[in-house]
């Protein structure tokens, strides 16, 4: 950090983009609260009405929020989860054991990061299809219970906080890995299992072009299906589309202003890792 | 990530031989190598359990990887070469590369390539440079850092199907917020949706705004690793702040802006949801006349709306194919680069370039 000190013009500037920022969120609500007749006039509302409740009600039973946030909440809760346990194993061993084929193996989560899964989707589609899994959760669960970013996350972190010695000692004292990992590497491990839930809790969440093929509106859908359908006319009336952007954002919404912070460190620690 | 490997690999051989070897049982560097780890030096590494154990540990990890990532992915080349409708796959026809020659000429296909490109850059160049001006004014002593740095991520989490509904509102033809600004500047209504120029320009609004404010925070994050005191010596030898900016900040960045340009591109070539639901009622066609359908949309369309699958696979590997193509010009450009640019550092010997850079690693 530098010493300046912000002068009124970086207030005012920094202002100005947290207006931007903020700005569609609270228009979103403001829409939410009007009537579709009301929203095809000019000018647009800028201030609250009357109509939230009857707006997100139809939204929540019409076009099914209510069914799709539970959903997205049991999927992005099992990503996270996944995501922490099976990063945390694979970052200990790739930040601290020599094996063989390590470098190898390295190199081949590295370039995940590099192509886009969603070129895979026609395979993964018909294996889905074969296992009758269409409209079930656990094909928007299992694809992404993998991330290479996690792995390199938790790599990076154990390679820093986990001092070897303290490895060699658990040895010493004749603990297997089983205890190891859960009395040594886990403590050492947490934080940065936390902000990586959070982090993959917030993709999972938003997760768009695989859950849109894989789940449909009327079967089992995620939030971003549920939306994707009101997108397309499920329910012509604008406000209540709003209604439903609205119930799909504030759950993420709340968690960023409780874990705000660490999801702040997190994406300013993830980026500067090589 | 990994692209970020040789522009630090420069500075990273330096501090290594100066330390001796990285793996050896080296008290002395102990401390540094713990700082270093990060960096992909390896730092010393022990044995816990049995010779297998390493194995195991990263065993579920490659089981899903293998499943859902490799699988598909190597899979899309076989299913690109047959003719093969979602409603029967299993009906399956081999038609070798015929997939690829309609593409070669389908002018959907290619206008979806050219506008993936033309939103790609409207969206990706002022995102960066936008993310750029940010992270340079959070880089101060701020009251409400933490306030305004949450705030930069409120976009990000928003979902691309919530913010691109609001924004189809905003860029509403008749009584969109977009038009009615317009209107008050006494400027002409913009047909948002149907301008070829317009909706590309709307549906990479959609992209800059949810992705700025994170980008800001990778920049903030490298301009906190550049030293304090290159910026006091800047400031003793007179240079304002924009050429501090220029010479001290931005050096130190290069890392963070090649991984940020890797991202962003890898995002611009996937572009979906946007186009998909800006269309709102027009569906998969990206707009009436496909002005703003990107390759992804295509993809989708020709898959899941038209039910041809084995065309869909060889949609998603020509984009892989793209990406690569794209990726070795980087690096051989870069390469040509480094060349050139080691040549002239050779001749000018390390001046002041080069104490910036060691400085930072410090």
């Amino acid at each position: 950090m530098r010493t300046v000190r912000a002068g009124w013009g970086t207030y005012t500037l920094l202002t100005l983009f947290a207006v931007v920022s903020l700005f569609p969120l609270v228009w979103t609500a403001v829409a939410a609260s009007r009537t579709n007749t009301r929203l095809a006039a000019t000018p647009p509302p800028f201030r609250f009405g009357r109509n939230l409740p009857r707006n997100v009600e139809i939204a929540w039973t019409d076009a099914r929020l209510g069914e799709a946030l539970a959903n997205t909440a049991v999927v992005a809760g099992t990503v996270a989860a996944g995501t922490v346990l099976f990063a945390t194993l694979a970052g200990f061993a790739f930040a601290k054991l020599r094996f063989r084929f390590r470098g190898t193996l390295l190199l081949l989560v590295g370039a995940t990061m590099l192509i886009p899964p969603q070129l895979g989707v026609v395979p993964l589609y018909l294996l889905i299809a074969r296992l009758r899994w269409t409209d079930e959760l656990q094909a928007v669960v299992l694809p992404s219970l993998v991330s290479a970013f996690g792995v390199f996350f938790m790599r990076q972190h154990l390679g820093r906080a986990l001092p070897s010695e303290l490895l060699e000692a658990a040895r010493m004292d004749g603990a297997g890995t089983a205890r190891t990992v859960w009395h040594v590497v886990l403590p050492v491990a947490r934080p940065a299992m936390a902000v990586l839930g959070m982090l993959s809790f917030v993709a999972a969440w938003n997760d768009f072009f695989w859950p849109v093929l894989a789940l449909t509106q009327t079967g089992n859908p995620t939030v971003q299906v549920a939306l994707t359908g009101l997108g397309r006319g499920a329910v012509p009336d604008q406000s209540v589309v709003m209604a439903g952007a609205l119930l799909g954002t504030l759950p993420l919404l709340v968690v960023l202003a409780l874990f705000g912070r660490h999801i702040v460190g997190g994406v300013m620690r993830g980026a500067v890792k090589g | 990530m990994t692209d970020d490997a040789p522009a630090g690999a420069a500075g990273m051989t330096r501090t290594r031989t100066a330390t001796g070897p990285a793996d050896g049982p080296d008290p002395r560097g102990r401390a540094r190598g713990a700082r270093r780890a990060g960096r992909g030096a390896a730092p010393r590494r022990v044995r816990t359990g049995s010779r297998w154990t390493p194995y195991v540990l990263v065993a579920p990890f490659f089981v899903f990887f293998g499943a859902f990532g490799v699988f598909p992915l190597a899979a899309t080349a076989w299913a690109s070469l047959y003719r093969m409708e979602l409603t029967a796959p299993d009906e399956r026809q081999w038609v070798g590369v015929h997939n690829y020659a309609r593409l070669a000429d389908d002018t959907f296909f290619w206008n979806a390539l050219a506008n993936t490109v033309t939103i790609g850059i409207l969206a990706t160049v002022p995102q960066l440079l936008l993310a750029l001006g940010v992270a340079h004014l959070l880089d101060v002593r701020l009251r409400g850092r933490g306030v305004f740095r949450v705030v930069a991520l409120a976009p990000y989490a928003t979902s691309v199907a919530a913010a691109t509904l609001v924004f189809a509102l905003f860029f509403g033809r008749d009584h969109g917020m977009a038009n009615w600004a317009l209107g008050l500047a006494g400027l002409d209504p913009v047909d948002w949706q149907n301008g070829p120029w317009a909706s590309k320009f709307a549906v990479a609004s959609i992209v800059i705004w949810r992705w700025t404010g994170y980008n800001a925070l990778i920049y903030l994050a490298a301009m906190q690793t550049v030293p304090p005191e290159l910026y006091e010596a800047a400031s003793l030898d007179g240079a304002s702040r924009w050429r501090q900016f220029l010479h001290v900040t931005l050096p130190g960045l290069r890392p963070a802006i090649a991984f940020t340009v890797l991202v962003s591109t890898i995002g611009a070539t996937q572009l979906f949801g946007e186009p998909l639901l800006f269309g709102s009622g027009a569906g998969a066609t990206g707009g009436a006349d496909h002005q703003f359908q990107t390759l992804g949309l295509y993809l989708y369309e020709q898959g899941w709306v038209n039910l041809h699958l084995g065309r869909a696979a060889a949609i998603a590997w020509t984009m892989l194919l793209i990406l690569v193509v794209v990726f070795g010009a980087v690096r051989v450009a870069r390469a040509l680069l480094a060349r050139r640019e080691s040549a002239r550092e050779g001749l000018g010997h390390a001046r002041s370039g080069r104490s910036g850079r060691d400085g930072r690693r410090r």
